[in-house]
């Protein structure tokens, strides 16, 4: 069963095209230099609309998750995790940790997490993150 | 809100509980509402405001034969109906109308004329929550809990025992979906869903419904019912998408809107005699104490596991068990509404004696929304 894959929007379609070229794109106000996600055409913080998309470092901790034990049928039959990650530039986002066993004992909070696209179709690639090589 | 100008005069769940395949959702709805009608001594004709959520109002009116001049259709998950109360309370104030029934209905489990969950793929969370395999509220709501825990130092044992002390409270309830006691160690075996969540940590999954019908605390005088005043309401929203909450360790909506209740009602948490915490999960009872501020930060684990929400404790919490014992429809605010009512009327199956303030406290979505109102049964 095919993964149910995300339909991107006007507003954000720079970051699905970032991800399938390779690049995980923020964004950040020019007026108060606040890094925000999800994408949209404004800062969520002063209103401003003079906004710029930049390349991230793909750096992130790992802030909470679960580890979904009854799996949606297009993501398997194994308990993956489902996570929230703080990304070095502030902003988080909800991914999946891979690269690792999918315990407790493997995925400790505010562990280095690194990015790594998951190539799904042409034009969708994913961001998950593994743990930070080194 | 001017304290007290408003007063519950109909309050009645459902005819049943449960498992109820032969009710659809509107009829749901209507069953309820017909009980409400019926415990305030009204009929249809007799009412001129309507709110729901789940179904338009629109096809709450026309189902039950009303003609409303004033119509809520407020839908933020299920602490709507606490929503529904406040904008109520306003439009009587303002003369908008008079008698406003509020409804709920929802065929939780047996999905009878109910429609699917799901989010468009081109929606914030189809974009970017529900490509990560998240599924329901199982796998969303839970998200911020594993941060919340290392925070503060709870352990699985302290989830547990919410759900260990609800079901205490459970047992004196009659129309309780499970009555029978469990201990820790019961929770903690049970199927895993959802890491650090197991089965006997998350609600129940059922059918049914409630209503209410306010009008001006000047009326309520006349009608059958001993009168449940509004004292204060709150309400808030943050986010659609549970992983951008500001803050994993509280919830900005419960904050916000229980300092309005409280700031509006013009009283001290120690007044408060009686407690609701709507608990899709173990874990939201303790945001709930913590963020509306009858404990500190990180103090209501040790709070619950003293017995203070317990029989017995000086806050009784949650007394009809909750939606982790009692029912939970998908969206429960309307039984912890209608639980403080019958605290109020001193009617419930579990009645604290002598209460004489209670706050109902709701929960939309996955922390997205919240609402608060706080009832006596003083005028
Ligand atoms: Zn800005």
């Amino acid at each position: 069963m095919a993964r149910l894959l995300p339909e991107p929007t006007p507003e954000t379609r720079h970051f699905w095209e970032g991800c399938r070229d390779g690049e995980l794109r923020l964004q950040r106000c020019t007026d108060c230099t606040h890094s925000y996600f999800p994408p949209r055409a404004f800062c969520p913080k002063c209103g401003s609309r003079d906004v710029e998309i930049y390349a991230a470092s793909g750096k992130a901790t790992l802030y909470s998750y679960v580890i979904n034990h009854r799996p949606r049928p297009d993501m398997g039959t194994e308990p993956h995790s489902i996570a929230v990650v703080e990304l070095a530039e502030g902003p988080r986002m909800m991914t999946n940790i891979v690269g690792c066993p999918q315990t407790p004992e493997a995925l400790i909070l505010d562990m280095p997490v690194q990015v790594r696209f998951d190539k799904q179709t042409d034009d969708i690639s994913l961001p998950l993150f593994e743990p930070a090589k080194g | 809100m001017q304290p007290k100008s408003v007063a519950v005069v109909g309050a009645a769940e459902t005819t049943r509980l449960g498992k109820i395949p032969d009710v659809s959702v509107i009829g749901l709805h209507a069953d309820a509402a017909l009980n409400a009608m019926k415990d305030a001594g009204l009929k249809p004709s007799d009412i001129d405001g309507v709110a729901t959520a789940g179904i338009s109002p629109v096809e709450l009116a026309h189902y039950l034969g009303i003609t409303p001049t004033y119509a809520d259709g407020t839908s933020v998950g299920g602490c709507s109906f606490m929503l529904h109360v406040r904008h109520a309370a306003a439009a009587i104030n303002a003369g908008l109308c008079k008698t406003v029934l509020i409804t709920h209905g929802e065929s939780g489990r047996s999905r009878v004329g109910a429609g699917g969950f799901g989010r468009a793929p081109s929606s914030l969370m189809g974009q970017f929550e529900m490509p990560y395999g998240v599924t329901s509220p199982p796998t969303m709501f839970t998200i911020p809990v594993l941060r919340y825990m290392k925070t503060h130092g709870v352990t699985e044992e302290d989830l547990a025992t919410v759900a260990v002390i609800q079901r205490e409270w459970a047992a004196r309830n009659p129309r309780a979906s499970f009555k029978d006691p469990i201990t820790v160690d019961d929770v903690l075996n049970s199927p895993m869903i959802a890491w650090p969540f197991r089965m006997l940590m998350c609600c129940l999954v059922t059918d049914g419904g409630g209503a209410l019908i306010l009008t001006s605390a000047e009326r309520a005088k006349d009608f059958p019912q001993k009168p449940v005043y509004i004292l204060g309401t709150g309400e808030s929203v943050e986010t659609p998408m549970v992983s951008q909450m500001e803050d994993f360790n509280s919830s900005k909506a419960f904050r916000v809107s229980g300092k309005k209740a409280f700031d509006e009602a013009g009283i001290q948490h120690a007044d408060v005699d009686h407690l609701m915490i709507y608990d899709a999960f173990a874990h939201l009872p303790l945001y709930g104490l913590e963020d509306l501020g009858f404990v500190k930060p990180g103090e209501a684990k040790d709070f619950i596991r003293e017995r203070n929400t317990a029989i017995g404790g000086k806050l009784p919490m949650n007394t009809n068990g909750g939606g982790l014992s009692y029912m939970h429809s998908g969206m429960y605010g309307m039984y912890a509404l209608q639980e403080s009512v019958r605290q109020m009327r001193g009617t419930a199956a579990a009645q604290v004696e002598g209460a004489k303030i209670s706050v109902s406290h709701g929960v939309g979505g996955m922390f997205a929304a919240s609402g608060t109102v706080i009832f006596t049964n003083e005028k």
